[in-house]
């Protein structure tokens, strides 16, 4: 089951304090949507109030069409993965992944067959019988998972599940996640301060800040093509050199380059990765000032001889071999120019 | 200052259980006093004050006063706390500090106050209205007791339940209650000791159907007897054996 869920012009304030500024999202049926941004940036109240745990100051929640903002989260097609699972500790595993069929109604033999039948969807049918306390970090994640979906609910709200795990557990589990996604086709709202994770399960990304949606899109989009200087940052390193309009291109601490730029002048942000010894656009002759080795990659402090006091932070592939001091001729490709922020 | 320290520790538990001590030993006084010398063993004074169908009356009366009260205020006590604990009312602190009020008023106080309201409606000294004064100091009690208990892996649990679909009061009966046994069990027999000695407040409102506390009293008026020291004794037992049941179940497990 999954639903499409739309919201309008949400406003929230907490006392004086504006957590939401007038948002407007719309979700697909069977999107896996990420909500990212840093803390207090209104992403857990948004997803509060699709939960119906909050009552937005103004504006409405629709689900399905449906207007759900004044439904208590008994009423709503919803369930939720909470950060810290939130599982029942007095019951066995199946006695949880069953309780939200218990309070549907649903008969003692179907609703253990449907439990057990979730627990072996996310490996751990064999360990039906035992109590929360008993399983680790992981395991809990993942009964918290079976329970939330064992209801078939329209929408899964996500509240940064996997913020408790360490890295590695936490990359399998966002396989694992949007696997089961596929899978179920359950339309999942997840809420993350992480962008690694945010790209890795998301289908489309929506960056938030100060109340505020940034960017939405795509991971490709909003990582190649941000559109705001704030969600270029916070998506991933990125090197920063303003610049100003000089007849139809730029200048710069660079030199002239070759960019249309708006008359109120930008920043040009170009990601590390993509400045190399090849690109569409000539940066100029560079000096190399000092290099780590990353595993992946080798990452590299240029000075431009043009702007020796200018940094610009380079990663170079592994076979890659430089000393520093050495002058090379630096390009980049995939530049976007962005405007100023606003000064706030 | 080895020695000092266990002379200490013998003087200190002297000085707690001698009182308790002497009040069973001479329950077995074989004599019409239970003051020194003891002069022999004997067991009439048991078979008397379990043949005293007034005293085995009042057994049975503090009993239901105690259980009934305490369920009373435990049930009370727990919704009070479940609903402040939800909800961030305007005057919350206010709300609480009157709930646990009435446990720094003294049980005289308490009893004077029930005693004129109990004549203004018209409820004569009974057992029940006993019971409502017991409810009165034990509620305090259990309220902060579950209270104190209620923290925020509890509040998620029940934030879990309901997003899953429980009404209110199955979350309060699923998930709630059971997640707050320990606690639950600590306020009621706690409640159930306190109402169990409690004298002032059952001494002023009961009449005919006296409870235990009473009943030693009016004995006490005749003068000592090895009787009152029998009865202290058989509800000392029942208090140790409560006590020792509690810390082999419920405060055992929620240590480990």
């Amino acid at each position: 089951m999954t639903a499409e869920v739309r919201f309008q012009a949400i406003h929230h304030r907490f006392g004086t304090f504006t957590a939401l500024h007038r948002v407007d999202l719309t979700i697909a049926p069977g999107e896996f949507i990420v909500l990212l941004g840093p803390s207090g940036c209104g992403k857990t109240t948004l997803l509060s109030i699709l939960g119906g745990f909050v009552t937005p100051t103004q504006g409405k929640v629709l689900i399905n069409g449906k207007d759900m903002t004044h439904v208590p989260p008994r009423g709503r097609p919803t369930t939720t993965m909470f950060q810290d699972y939130a599982l029942f500790p007095h019951m066995s595993l199946r006695d949880n992944v069953a309780f939200g069929l218990r309070m549907r109604g649903v008969a003692k033999t179907p609703r253990r067959d449907r439990a057990q039948e979730m627990l072996d969807m996310v490996g751990l049918g064999d360990k039906a019988e035992r109590r929360p306390h008993e399983l680790s970090g992981g395991q809990r994640q993942r009964v918290a998972l079976a329970r939330a979906l064992a209801v078939s609910p329209d929408v899964l709200l996500l509240d940064e599940p996997l913020g408790a795990l360490d890295l590695k557990l936490r990359r399998q589990m966002q396989d694992e996640l949007k696997a089961i996604q596929r899978r179920v086709g359950t339309t999942f709202v997840h809420v993350t301060h992480d962008q690694e994770e945010a790209m890795a399960v998301a289908d489309r990304i929506v960056v938030m800040n100060q109340g505020r949606i940034e960017h939405c899109g795509t991971p490709e989009e909003v990582y190649l093509h941000p559109v705001s200087l704030f969600s270029a940052g916070f998506m991933g390193e990125m090197n920063r050199i303003p610049v100003t309009a000089k007849g139809t291109g730029a200048d710069s601490p660079l030199g002239a380059l070759p960019l249309p730029v708006a008359s109120g002048g930008g920043v040009l942000c170009l990601r590390p990765e993509n400045i190399g010894f090849a690109g569409e656009l000539a940066l100029g002759p560079a000096r190399l000032v000092d290099t780590g080795f990353f595993g992946t990659h080798h990452r590299c402090h240029f000075a431009p001889l043009s702007a020796p006091d200018l940094r610009l932070v380079a990663h170079l592939p592994q076979g890659a071999v430089l000393e520093p001091g050495r002058e090379v001729q630096l390009y980049a490709s995939n530049p976007v120019i962005l405007p100023h922020e606003a000064a706030a | 200052m080895r020695i000092l320290s266990w002379a200490y520790l013998v003087l200190l538990f002297l000085f707690i259980l001698l009182p308790v001590g002497a009040l069973v030993v001479f329950s077995f006084q074989d004599g019409r006093l239970p003051v020194p010398p003891f002069k022999g063993f004997t067991l009439e004074w048991y078979a008397k004050v379990i043949a005293d169908r007034d005293l085995m009356a009042a057994l049975w009366n503090s009993f239901l006063v105690a259980f009934g009260s305490s369920a009373l205020a435990l049930v009370l006590g727990f919704l009070a706390a479940s609903g402040l604990a939800r909800v961030a009312l305007p005057g919350s602190v206010l709300l609480r500090g009157l709930l646990i009020a009435p446990m720094t008023v003294s049980y005289l106080i308490i009893a004077l106050g029930l005693l004129q309201v109990f004549n203004a409606v018209g409820v004569r000294p009974s057992l029940l209205s006993t019971g409502i004064g017991h409810v009165v100091i034990n509620l305090p009690l259990c309220f902060s007791i579950i209270y104190a208990a209620m923290g925020e892996h509890q509040r998620n649990a029940l934030r879990a339940a309901r997003d899953l679909g429980a009404r209110e009061w199955q979350v309060l009966a699923l998930i709630s209650a059971p997640m707050l046994a320990p606690a639950l069990a600590a306020a009621f027999f706690l409640s159930v000791t306190f109402s169990w000695d409690e004298f002032i407040i059952a001494f002023l409102l009961t009449r005919f159907d006296v409870t235990l506390p009473v009943e030693i009293w009016s004995m006490l008026r005749s003068g000592l007897s090895p009787a009152t020291n029998a009865i202290g004794s058989l509800v000392f037992l029942v208090s140790v054996a409560v006590v020792v049941t509690l810390e082999f179940t419920l405060f055992r497990k929620s240590r480990s």
